[in-house]
């Protein structure tokens, strides 16, 4: 349709999560009025990133160094571990302040229908965290959904056996929310993951 | 334009922008639908955890110009708990809706097909089999006008001594015509029988040997067709 060097950039940026096609088109004509100085601000940014960021060899957070700075940091709590899908679940439960202990990143959850399973996830590397940092207690933060639910439970079935607690948020429920705004599935995940109240992530 | 009820199981979703979700259905009377669950990602979504693979729902959509439905309202019929709970079982289901996703073409009804899924999904939640991923792959193929011929060497017409598969040549071979790889017996009884209206007796069989080996050809029979891999198929296996 168009000339190569456009067709590639709508291509490229049409790979990315969450841009469509048309979006992509929009961005690409956005990106040829911009100034060339622009334009190398944004690639060098991208390339230094890359560049710069790797994954943290122990938790596969985003990181500077072979190790993140919350696996660095002595202060955290050590036989505590947060599993997530994602680097951004991380940015999310440290805004809370609540959680003390250190993470682990998973890479996706469940997904048999993109034919991601438990061997395409970090989940060998979680089960081999286990005993060599003595973690106690593993808590389990996927998203609230089929595939999150099925990644939670596989892992709780592999790290039961090795003698470690294992809990889930109760996710899903905004504190404070309203209950009644909150579908049965929702709430019935919720009642699933219930917790002791005196656990201090209550409100993750 | 216009509203419709219908009732369906979610196959698949994909993100849309920041808190949207399309939705495709294989839906009762309308065949497969794509739609739009508007702020199905918000917690407080009205929607929350409905519209998910392998969901049954009664939804209100409203029909648009373009290819795009929007839901507008979703019930639970069936949360098949058992599935939800069971990653093994998660996936065999993901491997049935990703076949089903793949024949169906957009906005065809097909009430029988859409049953055959339904009744595998019920199966799979309250007493699942090994034989019944391949049963559904192999109802589902004959149901389409595809499966394998079992009755007979697909060569010299002889009923006797079969003992060879080949999916690509479209069936069964004697033992002077022999094609494509060798199968047992048990397992060429077996799955006349999921074909034959013995589906019940056939979802006992525990045999390893035999479920895998009809396993195998009901896997290649589908990819064959379908010309691409069930993604869902393997992934739990470790
Ligand atoms: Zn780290
Ligand atoms: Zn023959």
């Amino acid at each position: 349709m168009y000339i190569d060097a456009v067709e590639e950039v709508i291509d490229a940026l049409g790979r990315l999560p969450g841009i469509g096609p048309k979006s992509a088109q929009r961005i690409t004509f956005h990106l040829m009025r911009l100034p060339v100085e622009d334009i190398e601000l944004l690639t060098s940014a991208i390339s230094l990133m890359k560049e710069k960021i790797r994954f943290c060899d122990s938790c596969f957070n985003i990181s500077e160094q072979e190790l993140c700075p919350i696996c660095k940091d002595g202060q955290r709590d050590k036989g505590m571990l947060c599993v997530v899908e994602e680097p951004k679940d991380i940015i999310a439960l440290e805004k809370t302040a609540e959680f003390r202990g250190k993470y682990h990143v998973l890479g996706g959850s469940i997904s048999p229908i993109d034919g991601i399973g438990p061997e395409q996830l970090k989940v060998a590397e979680l089960l081999r965290r286990i005993e060599p940092e003595r973690i106690e207690e593993v808590i389990i933060a996927m998203n609230p959904n089929i595939e999150g639910e099925a990644t939670a439970i596989y892992i709780a079935r592999l790290l039961e056996p090795l003698g470690v607690k294992v809990t889930k948020i109760a996710s899903g429920l905004p504190v404070g929310g309203d209950l009644e705004y909150a579908d049965e599935l929702t709430l019935g995940r919720a009642l699933v993951g219930r917790h002791p109240v005196n656990e201090e992530y209550k409100n993750v | 334009m216009s509203l419709y009820r219908d009732q369906g199981i979610v196959l698949r979703t994909w993100k849309l922008g920041e808190s949207d979700r399309i939705i495709v259905i294989i839906t009762e009377e309308n065949g497969k639908v794509r739609a739009v669950a508007k702020g199905v990602r918000k917690t407080r979504s009205k929607f929350g955890g409905r519209l998910e693979p392998t969901s049954h729902v009664a939804l209100q959509l409203f029909r648009g110009k373009g290819e795009l439905g929007i839901v507008t309202q979703a019930e639970t019929i069936d949360r098949f708990q058992n599935i939800r709970s069971n990653p093994e079982l998660f996936s065999d289901a993901s491997a049935m809706l990703e076949v089903v996703d793949h024949v169906s073409p957009d906005q065809s009804p097909d009430p029988s097909r859409y049953k055959m899924l339904l009744g595998a999904l019920q199966t799979l939640d309250e007493k699942s089999s090994p034989l019944l991923v391949p049963s559904f792959f192999l109802k589902l193929l004959e149901h389409e006008g595809l499966a394998p011929e079992l009755g007979f060497c697909i060569k010299c017409l002889d009923t006797d001594n079969l003992v060879s598969i080949s999916i690509s040549e479209g069936g069964v071979f004697c033992n002077k015509c022999q094609r494509g790889r060798t199968i047992s017996d048990t397992s060429i009884a077996v799955m006349r029988a999921i074909l034959g209206g013995g589906l019940k007796q056939a979802l006992e069989v525990k045999d390893m040997q035999t479920v895998s080996e009809i396993d195998r050809i009901a896997s290649e029979a589908v990819e064959f067709h379908l010309e691409r891999k069930i993604r869902s198929r393997r992934v739990m296996d470790t």
